[in-house]
């Protein structure tokens, strides 16, 4: 049933150098079953003894159509497939989403909801660096702070499950604001985690930041520079540790992040070590924005009363014999935004991640596209990985920090 | 990030390339000949400094228009915090100019126009299927490419089925 895939050598030609063609450098395939690709991705490798000449990604083995799909449900039916682009970041992906759509329909987020965002869209940075930081240590050997990393991310899943009833895939985010208000307890529980964490994050530091061994690993190695980092489109956490001190929630303020003060990390050596440092300086900012806005969080509604695009309240539904017509149509004929396309970026943990929708004036979206920072930041693999040994490669594929259903959507 | 001067940019650009400006929700966007997107991409990296070409897709409007499909790039610049859209009409079977040469971080993007859409990139280093496999046939992001679903089987019509999900297509 199955037959073979067949791929000539003169159609890869191309991409191999043409010592490769004389038998004089090995070709190696690492993955797509490899415990450092984090998920499905393949790479061909060209080596000359250990060091490699080139390498070639190979993508797709995680692609689930999530953007044909979206085209056949309605508004707010598509957004739970963003959950699963980015499964580290799922209130990011909600975020992108509904701040596109709320571009479309020019719904107002009423203060409280914006706020509550920002603390979740920061935990959810906190979590996503986390696991980046333990399975990046963990690909170098150092399988402790793993285990550390991961209870505290434990505990930003606590608070997600607070609020949303789930751990990942929360699609508490919803265009106008947010599902619900959230629980009592819940400023506690993040104050709590703002308490805890610096000095968690001074354990890992002392782990990590002067040891020997982690510093000859990665100092020096996977070296991108300023102009190819911009040339190729690289975003978010790679791109500062290249000395670009790019942020979308500075240039591009979304969410009322223009109120806050943080500072964007910066390095300039562009190398495995610099993205470790801005990542885990990144978390620090994090904290001092959530803080920020536990402490300034307003009171008020939560979403958007906007009768077009909004589901009517639930207390009116008992009383309203219209407001119940309107709340059966709404969950079953959707909303219909009015034509044309709307574009919104957001900052996600691995970098600029924007939803690109189209609307045609009916309740399900045209098109839907979601420009997504795994895809551009591993066009650059290349780039860094050229003339590096094969034992660093690792290193270098971990601290891309790609999520392959990020890549592959 | 001002508006009055992408405003002023886009209304430059559309009349060194013979574009047409309009604003688009939160966009501002200049239509561009598909012959002229080269130059309107050189346009944009030379004279209003845009560093990166942020995200390459496509929208197919089958039977809806002609030409059938708009390819839209999103082009950003990091000093200015500058973004402006392009927007270039193609038809099915029409080759639309690769702009890796300006920025090479749409050599992904355009490989994902070839594999989802069937645009091919002339020019391009490397046009390859990207996502899908290699031997996979037909564009899925096309609207004339079905969703695909699984037929539900029933006690009575299982084998006849089974039969056609062995035989048919993998």
């Amino acid at each position: 049933m199955l037959e073979p895939i067949e791929v000539s050598a003169e159609e890869l030609q191309h991409l191999v150098s043409d010592r490769a063609l004389k038998g004089e450098t090995v070709l190696l395939n690492m993955g797509p079953q490899h415990p450092s690709t984090h998920g499905v991705l393949r790479l061909l490798v060209e080596l000359d003894g250990e060091i490699v000449v080139n390498v070639v990604p190979d993508i797709g083995f995680l692609h689930t159509g999530v953007e044909k799909n979206m085209e056949a449900k309605r508004y707010w039916q598509a957004e739970v497939m963003t959950d699963r682009l980015d499964y580290l970041n799922p209130v990011g992906n909600n975020l992108a989403y509904c701040l596109a759509v709320e571009a479309l329909t020019g719904l107002e987020v009423p203060p409280r909801a914006q706020a509550i965002r920002v603390i979740l869209a920061e935990l959810q940075r906190i979590s996503s660096h986390l696991v980046w930081l333990g399975t990046h240590l963990l690909d170098l050997g150092a399988s402790s702070l793993f285990l550390y990393t991961f209870r505290e991310r434990e505990y930003i899943l606590d608070i997600f499950e607070m609020v949303s009833g789930a751990r990942m895939m929360t699609t508490y985010i919803r265009p106008g604001g947010l599902w619900r208000d959230v629980p009592e307890g819940f400023t506690e529980a993040v104050l709590n985690f703002v308490r805890m964490f610096p000095r968690r994050l001074k354990q890992y530091e002392a782990l990590v930041t002067k040891n020997p061994i982690y510093k000859d690993r990665t100092r020096q190695i996977g070296v991108l520079s300023k102009e190819d980092a911009m040339r190729w489109g690289v975003t978010g956490p790679m791109l500062r540790a290249s000395g670009v001190a790019y942020d979308t929630r500075k240039a591009r303020p979304y969410c009322g992040y223009d109120r806050y003060d943080f500072d964007i990390p910066v390095e300039e050596t562009g190398d495995v070590y610099a993205r470790y440092l801005v990542r885990v300086e990144e978390m620090r900012q994090s904290l001092r924005i959530i803080a920020q806005a536990v402490d300034n969080l307003p009171s008020g509604p939560v979403r958007s009363d906007d009768r077009r695009y909004m589901p009517p309240a639930r207390e009116e539904i008992g009383r309203n014999m219209e407001a119940l017509i309107r709340h059966f149509k709404f969950w079953t004929e959707g909303f219909a935004p009015p034509k044309g396309s709307a574009y919104a970026a957001v900052e996600s943990p691995r970098g600029t991640l924007a939803a690109f929708i189209e609307s045609d004036g009916t309740p399900r979206p045209y098109r839907v596209h979601m420009r997504t920072p795994s895809f551009a930041n591993l066009q650059a693999l290349p780039v860094m990985a050229k003339g590096a040994l094969i034992a660093d490669l690792v290193a270098i594929v971990g601290s891309v920090d790609i999520v392959l259903g990020d890549v592959d959507r | 990030m001002s508006e009055e001067r992408i405003q002023q940019m886009a209304a430059a650009l559309a009349e060194r390339v013979g574009g047409e400006v309009s604003r688009d929700n939160n966009q501002t966007v200049v239509r561009v000949a598909r012959e002229r997107i080269v130059e309107a991409a050189t346009i944009l990296r030379d004279a209003f400094g845009f560093q990166v070409a942020e995200d390459v897709t496509a929208v197919d409007y089958w039977q809806r228009r002609e030409p059938r499909f708009d390819v839209v790039y999103h082009f950003f610049s990091y000093e200015h915090s500058d973004a402006i859209t392009l927007r270039v009409a193609v038809d099915d079977g029409e080759t639309m100019p690769s702009i890796t040469g300006v920025f090479p971080g749409a050599n992904w993007y355009e490989r994902e126009l070839f594999d989802m859409f069937g645009i091919p990139c002339g020019g391009h280093p490397d046009l390859r299927r990207i996502i899908m496999p290699y031997d996979w046939e037909g564009h899925p992001l096309r609207k004339d490419y079905p969703l695909g679903y699984e037929e539900p089987q029933f006690t009575f019509n299982f084998d006849e089925i089974q039969a056609r999900k062995v035989q048919g297509k993998r």
